[in-house]
């Protein structure tokens, strides 16, 4: 216990555990932002190519079948360390949840809503912003929730990588078996995936359309 | 066989389903009970095999207070039959079949030779549907099979909730006939509820109406045609149906309860007074206890002048009882060649009277209602 | 090469190895926990809670915080993973029993199963279909991580990636990130051909051919 406090209360380590929270939010923010911004176009793209749909999904699918460590560590070869290669298999890592919920989910809107928009004159920008995507926005939220969970998760490993995050904290615990710099890095993580999740999910709650809204949600 | 002894029951929410009912059911009787949705029919039945429990009252089976008994136990020897079929399946239909067997312990010879005894009963060969699963069979056929389960551990007493409610109307006959024959042969104690009158009235001994929790009336379905306890049952039963029975008339439905009578004693002068003053042309001829002791005709009556109405009255004369039905009374009447019938009981007593006026009346009135509604 | 495929052939047999009793134990634990909770209604929000935090955790602080009660053990990553594939179990089990049709209850108890005998009989093998998804995605989820709990001592393929890391040895990385995620991949789709043979006939999709008009 004293031991415990006593890494806790030490300045370096509270200097360090500054600079890594931030590097630790920076590398799973980046990474699940860019993954937004490409796998919920995409995803809007296959439900217009239906054909495509199983084998990009499948295709997707396969790169979370590797180990995210060792998906991190094929970076290396290609780009180095640091945070361009955590950045980018993280992000990798996040494309699949995220495509996979926009895509079901603008699959799974009322044939009839569709149908309406279109017999009243909508064109299909107006159908994807007015009808599509509200009536979606739930099931694509759920996505981009997962993804960001997932990866405030895999971001420790990023340590691995040179990329910095509060997984070397843990690591350093790991390498002199100290449990406080284990507790000083794994706390915050772990907090940082909770709160996530909980924030996350009030969002996906409140911004989706009242009459959508059921009592008891999940995913 | 079950007796019901001021059985009330509230449920958590404070609603009661069923209250202060009485009822005895006898052993081998079939026992439908009907009524309005929610009036407490299901809750009635599954407090028999402990499904619900009363909050109050007892009820006895076998003499037996249900409380008694371990609820499993009670359970494993009443059969027992739900409107959704309740089929596992994940079993073949001998599983189905064979369950409560099973549970009692049954060996495998024994049950096996029980599920081929019982299929045929329903009509199902056991070579080709033994091991099949419910949903490769129709839903006809699948009641059936829940039918036979619940009798394969051979109970004294199965109750059926609605077993044929979803089934299509013509299968829902073939099942009926099917039970009605089974009945015929094995006796059970059958406790049945429905919502649909011609089911009871096909298929029950002893028609159970209910409201609000209450047994409203018990009767036998030919009672429940004829006397109607009030307008709810003859509403439930169904105007029409009373109506489109005309054979099921009775005499008492349509007689006229004060005939025109005279004393034997009296002289025959009076007696034709009598007659000219309530305008008939005979008289029923009674004692001081009503008994019926013979008839006088004004015909008779202007060929003699003296002595008293006992000494012309005839005494060899058809009459009906109140409980026959009206075709028969009919019958009888045209073939005499009268014009009236009088009405006696079974000691003699006279309780009323039936003309032909009156018969085609109430006959032709019941055939005309019936040929509108159709 | 040949004594390097004897390696791999050993890792993968641990890999899996550790997996596999992850989802065991998530069984024997998360039946009985999805059992409860679909007795006790108030229990079921508290639980699905607490297993869904216990994903959340990140797998690098979870093997950090179950490694200082029991050290650098094969039990330190077999416990991280247990309790990822909780979620999953519990869950299933949970919707599994609570989706059996109450009209199957109700020709249960009536026809005199005990409860024990209903759970039994009844509920688990009608619950069993959707059970199985929920032991798929553990099972996913115990081959998918187990590479990184190599890290806390528990062997497998993860230990070919770290040193591989360590050596900046792609091929290293890539003899313990293949066999890995083959294993994912064989996870995944051997379970679901488990789950079709292990789903009984009568609850399968019926063949028309068996299925005879008449009432
Ligand atoms: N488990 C229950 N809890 C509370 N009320 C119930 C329950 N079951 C039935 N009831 C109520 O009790 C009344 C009688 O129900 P039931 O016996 O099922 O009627 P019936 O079978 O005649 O349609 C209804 O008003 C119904 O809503
Ligand atoms: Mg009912």
């Amino acid at each position: 216990m004293n031991e415990i406090l006593q890494v806790l209360k030490d300045p370096q380590t509270q200097a360090m555990l500054r600079t890594q929270v931030v590097q630790h939010l920076v590398l799973s923010l980046t990474s699940v932002l860019l993954a937004t911004l490409v796998a919920v176009p995409a995803g809007i793209w296959l439900t217009r190519h239906e054909r495509l749909a199983s084998p990009v999904l499948t295709v997707v699918s396969l790169v979370q079948t590797l180990p995210s460590i060792a998906l991190l560590a094929f970076m290396i070869p290609f780009m180095g360390i640091g945070s361009a290669p955590a950045i980018t298999a993280l992000f990798l890592y996040a494309l699949l949840p995220i495509l996979r919920n926009t895509y079901t989910g603008i699959q799974g809107v009322d044939p009839a809503a569709r149908e309406s928009a279109r017999g009243m004159g909508m064109t299909d920008r107006q159908m994807l912003f007015m009808v599509e995507l509200p009536l979606a926005f739930r099931v694509i939220m759920s996505g981009i929730r997962v993804s960001t969970v997932m990866i405030i998760g895999w971001a420790t490993l990023a340590a691995f990588v040179g990329a910095g995050g509060l997984g070397d904290m843990v690591l350093m615990g790991f390498s002199m078996v100290s449990t406080g710099h284990i507790i000083a890095g794994g706390v915050p993580v772990t907090l940082m995936a909770l709160l996530a999740d909980y924030g996350l999910g009030r969002l996906e709650r409140a911004a989706t359309p009242a009459g959508l809204r059921v009592s008891e949600g999940g995913h | 066989m079950v007796r019901f002894e001021h059985v009330s029951k509230t449920y958590a929410g404070g609603h009661k389903a069923v209250d202060d009912l009485n009822l005895e059911i006898e052993r081998g009787e079939f026992v439908c009970f009907i009524g309005p949705s929610g009036c407490g029919k299901t809750t009635t039945m599954k407090m028999i095999n402990r499904l619900h429990e009363p909050t109050a009252g007892t009820i006895s089976v076998n003499g037996k207070d249900i409380m008694q008994f371990d609820p499993v136990e009670l359970r494993r020897s009443i059969g027992y039959v739900i409107q959704q079929i309740g089929l596992f399946p994940h079993m073949t239909i001998a599983q189905n079949v064979e369950l409560v067997p099973k549970l009692l312990g049954w060996d495998a010879a024994r049950r096996k030779s029980r599920v081929d005894e019982l299929m045929p009963m329903v009509g199902l060969d056991p070579e080709e549907y033994r091991d099949r699963y419910p949903k490769e069979l129709s839903g006809g056929q699948q009641q059936r099979i829940g039918v036979i389960r619940a009798l394969a551990a051979e109970p004294e007493l199965i109750l059926m909730d609605e077993p044929f409610g979803a089934l299509d109307p013509i299968t829902r006959e073939s099942l009926q006939d099917e039970l009605k024959r089974l009945q015929a042969k094995l006796k059970k104690t059958i406790v049945f509820v429905t919502h649909d009158m011609d089911e009871a009235l096909k298929l029950a001994d002893r028609i159970v109406i209910m409201k609000d929790g209450k047994v409203h009336q018990v009767a036998t379905p030919d009672e429940l045609l004829r006397h109607p306890k009030d307008e709810f049952v003859a509403q439930f039963v169904g105007r029409d149906r009373l109506a489109a029975a005309p054979e099921l008339l009775s005499v008492s439905e349509v007689m006229i309860r004060r005939p025109v009578t005279v004393d034997p004693d009296h002289g025959l002068a009076e007696a034709v007074v009598t007659m000219k003053k309530r305008r008939v042309n005979s008289l029923l001829v009674t004692d001081e206890n009503d008994r019926l002791l013979g008839l006088v005709t004004a015909n008779e009556l202007k060929n003699v002048q003296r002595g008293t109405v006992a000494s012309v009255m005839r005494t060899s004369f058809p009459v009906t009882t109140p409980d026959a039905r009206l075709q028969e009374a009919f019958e009888q009447m045209f073939l005499a060649h009268l014009e009236f019938l009088p009405v006696v009981d079974t000691d003699g007593i006279l309780v009323g009277l039936v003309t032909s006026t009156t018969m085609v009346d109430a006959l032709s009135r019941a055939l005309w209602t019936d040929g509108e509604a159709s | 090469m040949i004594h390097h495929a004897d390696r791999i052939m050993q890792m993968t047999g641990e890999h899996l190895q550790l997996a596999l009793f992850a989802v065991l134990y998530a069984l024997l634990a998360g039946v009985p926990i999805g059992i409860l909770i679909s007795r006790h209604k108030r229990l079921v929000g508290p639980v699905l809670w607490v297993v869904n935090a216990f994903q959340t955790i990140p797998a690098l602080a979870f093997i950090g915080f179950a490694m200082i009660f029991l050290g650098l053990t094969p039990a330190t990553g077999i416990t991280v993973l247990f309790f990822y594939c909780l979620m999953p179990i519990v869950r299933s089990t949970y919707t599994g029993i609570t989706s059996v049709d109450p009209a199957m209850i109700e020709a249960a108890e009536g026809m005199g199963m005990t409860r024990w005998q209903t759970l039994r009989m009844v509920q688990l093998p009608l619950a069993l279909t959707i059970m199985l998804v929920g032991i798929r995605l553990a099972t996913v989820i115990a081959v998918g991580s187990a590479s990184i709990m190599s890290l806390a001592g528990a062997g497998g393929l993860g230990q070919l990636i770290f040193a591989g890391i360590d050596r900046v040895q792609t091929r290293m990385i890539l003899a313990g990130a293949l066999p890995a995620a083959l294993l994912a991949i064989a996870a995944e789709f051997g379970i679901g051909a488990l789950e079709r043979m292990l789903t009984p006939r009568g609850l399968r999709a019926v063949k028309p051919t068996l299925r005879r008009e008449s009432v």
